[in-house]
């Protein structure tokens, strides 16, 4: 909203600089987002009031006119351009030298003269862009009729303009009435409400028009009044002034009367054309499900049940709250008007605004809950002007349908309650007087309570706490000290799957993997490479109503398209190794419920090693990098994983492995199948690595096995044994490492896999570094042996194994 | 005897200065012959030459010479060394490397800036005995909205434009990607029977809006809440100021300004003082001159929403917050534009 300084110095004085006011309108009551400081370049000795005293043609010009002006030091003759240029009129006029805007860019710019169309012009008449007040540049800027001559501008135009973001919940600071009784809270200022008062001279309105509420639920109530013998025409100088500052368009005078009032008191207010309602009779009812009214932007509307309408005897005439209807607009011929102030349940109001897409300056004020009591206020405010600006007759009695009349509420705050909520104590004079000021009927009921009645346009505050909020803002948060938390801690949750995801991220940095967060909102194509069309769940992702882009229309089901995606985009421009993790959730539709949101660390790796300095590199990442970082991190987690061979949908087959821990599989490691890394535009091999967190995390030791160092000194022995080409590694390493002899144990690591020259054809040789230790005593070569023949005895019957000679 | 141990001394100097000229290991095998050889070196010879010497006198002489001959052994032994170092030397200094080159590049991994930002956020919160709890991310409207008192048809509703699930259920839309953290007050409220509760609760936030350098549709927010007998709003002063301190220095100052949520009363936003400018800067970018950076939205927790968790409002208080991680991230970096966070460039990615 916007709140010119001037208007509001009609309701309160203002005695703080700009800076300073904004300071504390944005801690105590809402935001200000800015000011706009009118007049600032115009110098009061150049720029000042002039008037038009009289116009002549330009010889040599058809558009130009020679305007006599009197500028209150002397006459002068100037060149204008203007086609609404009158004599009489009080106008702003500029001297060699004011700094201005460029009637046509926009720009500032300092004023010269030249003659024009070969006549000297002594200064310039000015438009609303010239002053930079808006953009209008048809014409000339004419003020209101009165404005001393000769004054500098700025004295009478010069102005600051606050944009004021306000709360959902507070109609009433969307009135500049509101707005003030703040700023005089704030400020200790004392509040000037504008005069509602006026002469009934007309017939009896209940004569005149009828009015009934069929949905009390949705009306609350309904106002009505009749003003007769209006001339239609434009309002007077001042208001419009006013309402361009305020944002709004000047129309004509009724309609800106109506305008004027909302803006002063927050209450919409709404003219017919008494002459257009059918039946003299009005009705607020529910719509007919279909029915239609063309609303005053043109627009045919169609309406369901649940929406308000504004009726007259023979059908619809507006949109409740929302916006008028066309049939009953009023034009330049209106002499006689209907005026309409009402109040609406403000979430019916928000419901129609949304469904028909139709926000206005009313619907804004209705839906966050307007006090029923300023229906009347604004009524008798519309009819003061009516009187004073338009000379119109005002019928007798205004009428007042009110179904949802209450009696006003009454709060008991227990004084106690400001230093529960807030920390402080605030003392009794002080709560009397900020809560007074804000228009709370306050008593003090010694020893410790307050009884407040809440004023009618504050239909927000319903309980103490509400009231502590009103005492605590303007009272000053900065008073509050800063405390710190008494009392018990609440205990401790152990959370293991937050605990290991966070290991995990950091086992992926500590081995070079870089960390991306990619959107959790994908397509289904995307997700379609990578997941298996068998996988019914992840096929069906849950997908969005409005996303906000078509690439983002689906909930992952998988990590593995995003963490490709960004291996992709960061290839281009990469050379060398790269390795991309992500933890994040795959989103797995529960039918009727949430999503099983199921943690995944997701990793991808390629690319070369870089060489450098004739040294080394060229070779590629491989499967077993990828299959080392995820040994690496079991390792740390204190788990060795079982791999074994597996296909997966997007892996290649032959290149990929499951891998468990304990009985249940954890995760995956592959190379990216290559034709599904083309459809991410990556040429190279890649491979991906994934950890099931939640499935790791049930079978990791709550702490790593931890042994006692021996004291005695392990024999290394080395074993070549020659196997069957399809017995896996990994078998043979395991029985290796489970061989125990007569309180031995075996480490053992397998360096070398071998095929070729010396093997026979179908076979293969592995290579077993192997470390035999004893805790109670230090072995001797002929022990180890021993155990060692053992162990070749078990690789031999188990996997047929045979000593490689 | 003096001129025996005098004949000496001359004879160890003369050996030294014969061994300080020898330059490689031929001359010290030469030197070492002609001193110390078996058959006829000059020390073996005067060594043998003891038994002319008187026979009282015999025992002083040998000690000298043993004295001499082990002497001399130590210092051709320490010249050996320093020769071989002074080659090894040389031949290094030959094939000096160009120390100047580039190191080899070594695999080094990085948190994104949201996690390394979240964890010490979080880090400064459970040193004030926060817990840390989590949530889901597609969330009941009841949870998102209504149960924190922001009902179908109330324009507060304007604040969270919701990113809705395409699920009916019970012919209604009721799935929405969360807009806020907020929920979890009420989750982590139901499973508490009683209180003290002092959680903070991290996560992923969707909202249904046009992006641009400081918007963005998916938002991590830390969700703060304390509830016990005798939270005060000061408690929450005190926690934020703390908090601000770890992030942004030791020497911060806030400021709470009025604001409005539905789920807190009262309702308010934190500043900090902008400590890029210090508060005097009219142009600066990050306070836009108004010496405050607006960070946070935090109150008291309404105590209807209190009541509905079961416990007793007129003894029981409470405070929450609501922190946008990736703003904090933002502000401690100055990082100019949100979208970078998540187009995961690890030219952005690898300054943090
Ligand atoms: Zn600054």
């Amino acid at each position: 909203m916007k709140i010119s300084l001037n208007w509001l110095r009609e309701y309160v004085d203002v005695r703080l600089p700009i800076d300073e006011l904004a300071r504390r309108v944005t801690d105590a009551v809402a935001e200000v987002e800015g000011w706009r400081v009118i007049g600032e370049m115009w110098d009061p000795a150049l720029v000042r009031v002039a008037k038009v005293v009289a116009v002549d043609p330009h010889p040599n010009a058809d558009r130009l006119r020679l305007a006599t002006v009197d500028t209150g030091e002397r006459t002068v003759q100037v060149v204008c351009g203007a086609p609404n240029l009158a004599v009489g009129q009080t106008v702003a006029f500029a001297s060699e030298g004011a700094r201005l805007f460029d009637g046509h860019t926009g720009e500032p710019t300092t004023l010269k003269l030249r003659p024009i169309r070969g006549v000297e012009s002594a200064g310039m008449v000015l438009s609303e862009r010239e002053l930079g007040l808006s953009d209008e540049h048809e014409g000339i800027l004419v003020l209101p009729e009165g404005t001393p001559v000769g004054v500098p501008l700025a004295d009478v135009l010069g102005d600051v303009i606050l944009e004021v973001s306000t709360w959902a919940n507070r109609a009433d600071l969307l009135g500049m009435v509101g707005f003030a009784r703040e700023v005089a809270a704030l400020t200790g200022g004392v509040l000037r409400e504008p005069s509602r008062e006026f002469t009934a001279s007309g017939p009896a309105v209940d004569g005149l028009v009828s009015v009934s509420i069929e949905a009390p639920d949705l009306c609350r109530r309904f106002t009505a009044s009749v003003i007769e013998g209006i001339t239609v025409g434009p309002s007077p100088a001042w208001m419009q002034e006013r309402l361009r500052k305020a944002g709004m368009r000047p129309i004509n005078n009724v309609v800106d009367i109506t305008n004027y009032v909302m803006l002063e008191t927050g209450q919409p207010l709404h003219a017919f054309d008494y002459d257009l309602v059918r039946g003299k009779r009005i009705v607020a009812r529910r719509a007919r499900p279909g029915e239609r009214l063309v609303t005053l932007d043109g627009v045919e509307r169609e309406f369901d049940g649940e929406m308000l309408l504004i009726c007259d005897g023979e059908g619809p005439v507006g949109v409740a709250g929302v916006m008028g209807g066309g049939n009953s607009e009023v034009n330049e011929g209106t002499t006689r008007v209907l005026l309409e102030v009402a109040n609406f349940r403000a979430g019916s109001i928000r419901r129609t605004s949304t469904l028909l897409k139709l926000r206005t300056e009313a619907s804004l004020r209705f839906e966050k809950g307007l006090g029923p009591e300023m229906a009347m206020y604004a009524q008798q405010r519309a009819l003061h002007l009516f009187e004073t600006v338009c000379g119109g007759r005002i019928a007798s009695g205004i009428v007042d349908v009110y179904p949802g009349k209450e009696p006003p509420r009454t709060i008991v705050l227990e004084a106690a309650r400001i230093a529960q909520v807030l920390g402080i104590d605030v003392p009794v004079e002080d709560v009397r007087r900020i809560l007074g000021d804000l228009g709370f009927l306050v008593h003090h009921v010694p020893p410790a309570k307050y009884s407040v009645q809440v004023p009618s346009w504050r239909p927000d505050v319903e309980i103490p706490d509400d009231l502590v909020e009103e005492i605590g803002r303007i009272y000053g948060y900065d008073r509050l000290p800063a405390t710190m938390l008494r009392g018990t801690l609440p205990a401790p949750e152990a959370n293991p799957v937050m605990s290991l995801r966070e290991r995990l991220r950091d086992l992926a940095v500590a081995l070079g993997f870089q960390e991306v967060i990619n959107y959790t909102l994908t397509t289904r194509e995307k997700l379609a490479l990578v997941t298996d069309p068998l996988d019914t769940v992840r096929r069906n992702p849950l997908g969005v109503v409005n996303p906000v882009a078509a690439q983002h229309a689906y909930l992952r089901t998988s990590l593995r398209a995003s963490v490709l995606e960004s291996y992709a985009a960061n290839r281009r421009q990469a050379e060398g190794p790269l390795r991309l993790f992500e933890i994040g959730f795959e989103y797995l539709p529960v039918e009727g419920d949430l999503p099983i949101e199921r943690p995944v660390l997701c990793a991808v790796l390629g690319g070369s090693r870089e060489g450098r300095w004739h040294v080394g590199g060229g070779d590629a990442l491989d499967f077993f990098d990828a299959k080392g970082a995820v040994e690496a991190m079991l390792g740390a987690l204190g788990v060795r994983g079982t791999f074994t061979a597996a296909e997966e949908h997007g892996l290649l087959p032959g290149h990929t492995a499951k891998f468990g821990v304990g009985s249940e599989m954890a995760g995956i490691v592959g190379q990216v199948h290559p034709e599904t890394a083309a459809a991410f535009d990556i040429e190279e091999p890649v491979f991906l690595f994934e950890v099931w967190v939640e499935d790791l995390v049930r079978h990791l030791p709550e702490r790593p096995p931890y042994q006692a160092l021996s004291r005695y000194p392990a024999v290394r022995m080395d074993l070549a044994v020659v196997v069957d080409a399809s017995v896996p590694a990994g078998a043979v390493l395991e029985l290796a490492r489970s061989h125990r002899s007569q309180g031995v144990t075996t480490r053992a690591e397998l360096f070398d896999e071998y095929r070729g020259p010396g093997v026979p054809e179908g076979k293969k040789s592995l290579a077993l570094r192997l470390w035999f230790r004893a805790d109670d005593r230090t072995l001797t070569d002929e022990e180890a042996l021993k155990v060692r023949q053992g162990l070749l005895a078990r690789l031999g019957r188990e996997f047929g194994a045979e000593l490689r000679g | 005897m003096t001129t025996e141990t005098g004949s000496l001394a001359g004879l160890e100097a003369e050996a030294l200065a014969a061994l300080e000229a020898a330059a490689d290991d031929a001359a010290l095998d030469r030197w070492r012959a002609e001193w110390l050889g078996r058959q006829d070196g000059r020390v073996t010879v005067l060594l043998r030459g003891i038994r002319e010497v008187a026979p009282d006198e015999r025992a002083a002489y040998g000690a000298a010479v043993n004295a001499l001959k082990q002497a001399l052994e130590a210092r051709l032994e320490a010249r050996r060394q320093a020769l071989k170092r002074a080659e090894l030397e040389r031949l290094a200094r030959e094939g000096a490397i160009d120390v100047t080159l580039p190191g080899r590049p070594q695999p080094l991994g990085r948190l994104h800036p949201i996690t390394r930002t979240l964890r010490d956020c979080l880090d400064a919160f459970r040193a004030m005995g926060f817990r840390v709890a989590e949530g889901p991310e597609v969330e009941w409207d009841r949870y998102n909205f209504d149960a924190a008192r922001i009902p179908e048809d109330h324009p507060a509703r304007d604040m969270w434009d919701t990113i809705w699930v395409n699920t009916l259920i019970d012919g209604k839309r009721r799935m929405l990607l969360r807009t806020h953290t907020t929920p979890n007050q009420i989750r982590v409220m139901e499973r508490t029977p009683q209180p003290p509760v002092r959680v903070v609760v991290p996560g992923k936030c969707y909202r249904q809006e046009a992006t641009d350098a400081t918007h963005e549709w998916m938002l991590t927010q830390i969700e703060g809440l304390a509830v016990d007998e005798g939270v005060r709003m000061s408690d929450l002063k005190g926690v934020l100021y703390e908090w601000a301190r770890a992030m942004f220095g030791t020497d911060r100052r806030i400021i709470f300004h009025h604001s409005y949520f539905p789920f807190v009363e009262p309702g308010v936003e934190m500043a900090i003082d902008c400590f890029i400018c210090r508060g005097d800067g009219r142009q600066c970018h990050t306070c836009h001159g108004t010496g405050w950076i607006e960070i946070l939205g935090a109150g008291m927790v309404h105590p209807e929403i209190i009541d509905n968790a079961g416990y007793d409002a007129s003894r029981v208080t409470g405070f929450a917050f609501g922190i946008g991680v990736e703003r904090v991230a933002m502000l401690r970096w100055g990082i100019e534009d949100i979208r970078h966070f998540y187009s995961n460039d690890l030219r952005f990615l690898g300054q943090f």
